[in-house]
């Protein structure tokens, strides 16, 4: 214990030096403003990041960056809730609940739920990655390609029930979404798939924030715009002390799902194949699936944005764990930060946590800081947020198609994406006037290509046996939870029955 | 068009999508079966899912003849025309952007595009228009160009000359 | 009156240091650094440190942007370069695949001895990695003899079919007369994390990707297929030395796209020679296993490439095109 609390209470007091603390707000109100762009996501502020990294020594560069990190996860919050748009991929399951609480005039519970769910998910997680670091890190080494596809199973078992009352057009929905992300260049065969008119631009494959901004962005607007005739009123809600206490209060609504989410996006975060994207989305699921009022989410369920935010959050700090640990990137984020460590002379990889322990600690330390930091600013900046409810449609509109036209250019640096954004907007906007369900499509192409690449290395592996799955212990399980989820609204509709028997 | 013609016709074309992605998958020569001692062969994955897609689609179809869901019934026009203008302007108007962009560049499709729905869509007044159509280049400029170090599309090379004449600025003057 | 003060100061400064323009070509805008391969992978934490590198040591009066174009091995980097033709505002990061992609994609249409050299940064080279846990593989011998026993139960981690860790893979079961199964992973860390964790058997890794493992004691080298022994890995044999002719390097060059003006060639080859012989470049090359003595640049490095080209081209006729490609 004494071993890691003297190093963390150093990091901590580093983390209070005034140039560091400067170096926090400075960060997480950088972190913030990238985030709630739609599109752009920590991975692109780390270019923020890379000149001021010669300004300033590696520690408050180090600062900067962990403040930088939280700040924009919590800023994709922001944009999922006030725009409507899924401000990073990892907040796409927060427009689900937190885009209705908005219609209704209640975006100030939905973004205090986000900020405060953010900022529980984030400690959790620091502190597990404090107390853990190592053994976690051995355990997520047991985790192999049928691990991976067990747990992939386990994700899909969440989604049971998100889809809408029409199955035929959930189905098609969820296999759209599967089939979708399987556009591009297969590295298994090494062979490209799906490249319509011989396009090269498709052997990228078509990315998962592309068809969120399509169908959220694109479409949603297009929605709107017809459904209130132009004439769109969006709630706008005055924040006063009194409310503040109230929404405070609120917080007994959702605490629940937001420790499970806290601990599950942990764990998920930490195996270097899955992160934060899948892992809010899990959380979403479960706490659909485990709620006494299943059908209120997707209509403003507050636990419906908590979920999610507490999961991805802490996912994103547990995607770090990968990184230090053993020097390989759980996130692209990580990925780019690499670089900027090898340039600070500093090696990441087993050895980092020994080597440079003042760069770890100072790094943990931080996480601590910033954190605490920016659900502070986040609370702090409430009002300000929700004042883009109250402009005008037809100004809020104009900004919004531009801004999701640069984020999705932004991701990848190329107008092509710009099109089929465009594409899928208009497809998803009229596939939705018929009761067609976006959302598992959304989800299918997160995990489609996770799904199909670990089910296809496992089986190479074992040459083909299927087996495979049930003979190791961890996918084993998996499976067996898998099953347990799959089966449990059956269950509970039976239970009910035999309930109301009994009742009658 | 009414609604219910309008589900009879979105499950006649996501079958033929469905059954176009299987065509693309099967004639690029992939593996659609099981490849002994590896496996699913690439195709097996977007083929069989398609030919789900394709079921799912026929089972609306099946569905819309039944009568079963409410779509099927519904009379109601597909898009109101009273909004269908308001629709279409704004896919459009997407369209129209993304293509200036290749052309005249980001920065002046950004002016035309927030002049447009300001000015002739929003009716809002010059002042209000003003600060649209010169702030959002600005702000754009600001972070995509300066913060993220993203290099935006220019559009053709004259275009570009002048952005650069005036970016130049930038470089001259703070670096 | 400040203003036209500022303007006319700049028209002198202009005028003045028109002729220096003319001999020295200069950069207008930002710099498109196009990796073609995804984010943390050998040649993204390359370039990503010698775009710091630049920044740091401030030698270009605009920023070079890195940017991935991983699609289809290459594939979709290759083309974007080969669309750029002419443009002087455009370099990329190459590995391998460089070859290899348009080899095995014929449709895609790119001859890459058009593309304009601009300088080699080093030549990466490829050991045969196992887990220190493998206390019956000592050697080359119990190596083979490992596999040999395992038969296709034997499980060789890589970076995809058609990538260079294919090849080599298809070049030792054509040398040592055994078949493997072979699992594709997206990028040389997760395979190097699949070994660590005993998902795998075996790998041929690029020292970078594994150096904090094997520092670590977690996983040891077998073999380099290199001409003489690595400065970082005194101990370990040559292939050669084995008597088995294999010998492979991965090549990081920069390419520019094809028919760059001479002058911007200039520039280039400027620029990343000062990279190449900085002190920090080097002390990264004898620390990750890079070999970095020659700065080729110019018609040796498009003479390189000819020759790698059809080096490449024999490889993949000998050991087959399904050898690597995987079904």
């Amino acid at each position: 214990m004494e071993a890691i609390l003297i190093p963390l209470g150093a990091g901590l007091l580093q983390a209070f030096e005034p140039l560091n603390l400067f170096m926090i707000f400075a960060g997480c109100l950088a972190g913030l403003f990238v985030g709630c762009m739609p599109g752009l996501g920590s991975v692109n502020g780390v270019a923020i990041l890379l000149p001021v990294t010669f300004l300033v020594p590696p520690t408050a560069a180090i600062i900067f960056l962990a403040a930088l990190y939280y700040g924009a996860m919590y800023g994709g919050a922001i944009s999922s809730i006030t725009l409507g748009i899924p401000g990073a991929s990892t907040a796409v399951a927060t427009v689900f609940d937190g885009r209705p609480m908005a219609q209704s005039g209640k975006a100030d519970k939905a973004l205090m739920a986000a900020a405060i769910a953010s900022f529980i998910g984030g400690t959790v997680s620091i502190v597990l990655f404090t107390l853990f670091a190592p053994p976690l890190a051995a355990f997520a080494l047991k985790f192999g390609p049928q691990e991976e596809f067990a747990l992939m199973l386990l994700a899909f078992a969440t989604f049971i029930g998100l889809g809408g009352d029409d199955i035929p057009k959930t189905i098609f929905s969820i296999l759209l979404g599967l089939v979708m992300a399987a556009i591009g260049f297969d590295i298994i065969s090494g062979q490209p798939r799906m490249i319509f008119f011989d396009m090269v631009e498709f052997q990228r494959g078509i990315g998962f924030l592309v068809l969120a901004i399509g169908i959220y962005g694109i479409g949603e607007m297009l929605w709107t715009l017809e459904s209130t005739k132009g004439q769109v009123q969006m709630h706008s809600v005055n924040i006063t002390w009194a409310r503040f206490k109230e929404n405070l209060r609120e917080i007994k609504l959702y605490i629940n799902s937001t420790w499970v989410g806290s601990f599950l996006g942990f764990f998920v975060g930490t195996l270097p194949a899955a992160g934060a994207t899948p892992a809010s989305l899990m959380s979403y699921g479960l706490s659909k699936t485990f709620s006494k009022d299943p059908d209120s989410f997707g209509k403003g369920n507050v636990a419906g944005v908590a979920a999610p935010e507490a999961a991805n959050n802490a996912a994103s700090t547990g995607s770090m764990l990968p990184m230090i640990t053993l020097g390989i990137p759980g996130s692209p984020t990580t990925a780019i930060l690499l670089g900027g460590m090898i340039i600070w002379g500093l090696r990441p990889g087993p050895l980092l946590f020994t080597e440079s322990p003042d760069f770890v600690w100072g790094l943990i330390g931080s996480m601590y800081v910033a954190n605490v930091a920016t659900v502070l600013l986040n609370l702090a900046l409430i009002p300000v947020f929700i004042r883009v409810l109250a402009m005008p449609f037809t100004l809020l509109t104009p900004i919004i198609f531009m801004l999701c036209v640069l984020g999705v250019f932004a991701t990848t640096d190329r107008m092509f994406d710009t099109w089929i954004m465009l594409i899928l907007g208009v497809c998803g906007y009229l596939l939705r006037k018929l009761n067609y369900p976006v959302a598992p499509a959304v989800l299918a192409i997160v995990l489609g290509p996770l799904a199909e690449r670990s089910l296809r290395q496992s089986l190479i592996s074992s040459q083909g046996d299927v087996t495979t799955f049930i003979t190791r212990p961890i996918s084993l399980t998996c499976v067996i939870l898998a099953l347990l989820l799959i089966s449990y609204p059956l269950i509970q509709k039976m239970m009910r029955r035999r309930k109301m028997a009994d009742a009658s | 068009m009414t609604v219910r013609t309008a589900e009879l016709l979105m499950g006649i074309a996501t079958f033929l999508i469905s059954i176009g992605l299987m065509w693309n998958v099967y004639s690029d020569g992939l593996t659609i079966g099981w490849v002994e001692g590896r496996g699913p062969g690439a195709g097996m994955w977007p083929f069989w899912l398609s030919l789900g897609m394709a079921l799912a689609s026929v089972a609306t179809i099946v569905r819309w003849f039944q009568g079963k869901t409410p779509e099927s019934q519904s009379l109601d026009p597909y898009i109101h025309p009273e909004t269908l203008f308001l629709v279409i302007v704004s896919a459009l108007s997407l369209l129209v952007m993304l293509v200036l962009m290749n052309i005249i560049g980001t920065y002046l499709t950004l002016m035309i595009f927030m002049l447009f729905y300001v000015r002739f869509l929003g009716k809002h007044g010059w002042g209000m228009t003003m600060s649209f159509v010169l702030g959002a280049p600005i702000f754009v400029y600001l972070l995509f160009e300066v913060a993220l170090t993203k290099y935006l599309p220019k559009g053709w090379p004259i275009f570009e000359e002048g952005f650069l004449w005036i970016d130049n600025y930038r470089w001259e003057y703070f670096y | 009156m400040r203003f036209v003060k500022t303007v006319a100061v700049s028209a002198l400064a202009l005028a003045v240091s028109a002729p220096a323009a003319l001999a020295e070509w200069q950069l207008r805008k930002p710099v498109e650094f196009i990796i073609m391969a995804g984010t943390g992978g050998g040649a993204d934490q390359i370039a990503r440190l010698l775009q710091g590198l630049i920044e740091k040591k401030g030698l270009s009066s605009r920023p070079f942007i890195p940017i991935n174009k991983p699609g289809g091995s290459g594939a979709e980097a290759l083309r974007y370069l080969q669309d750029k033709a002419g443009d002087d505002h455009t370099v990329m990061m190459t590995l391998n695949s460089f070859y290899t992609t348009p080899i095995i994609q014929e449709e895609l249409g790119v001859d890459v001895t058009t593309f304009t050299p601009i300088g080699l940064m080093a030549m990466d080279t490829f050991l045969l990695w196992v887990h220190t846990d493998r206390d019956d593989i000592t050697d080359l011998d119990s190596y083979v003899a490992a596999v040999k026993g395992a038969g296709l139960d034997w499980k060789v981690g890589g970076t995809g079919s058609g990538q260079e860790d294919s090849v080599l893979t298809a070049m030792m079961e054509a040398a040592f007369e055994y078949d493997v199964t072979y699992i594709p992973f997206p990028g040389g860390g997760t395979v190097a994390k699949n070994l660590i964790g005993n998902q795998i058997d075996s790998t041929v890794n690029n020292p970078s990707e594994q150096m904090e493992f094997y520092r670590a004691g977690s996983s040891k080298p077998l073999v380099q297929f290199t001409g003489e022994r690595m400065a970082a890995f005194p101990d370990v044999p040559t292939a050669k030395e084995l008597d088995v002719d294999i010998e492979y390097y991965m090549q990081r060059s920069v390419n520019g796209p094809p028919g760059m003006s001479p002058e911007a060639v200039a520039f280039y080859t400027d620029l990343f020679g000062e990279l190449f012989a900085s002190q920090e470049w080097q002390d990264f090359c004898t620390s990750d296993g890079l070999t970095c003595d020659n700065f080729l640049n110019g018609d040796d490095l498009a003479a390189f490439h000819a020759t790698q080209v059809e080096a490449h081209k024999k490889l993949i006729e000998q050991v087959g095109a399904d050898a690597i490609t995987g079904e």
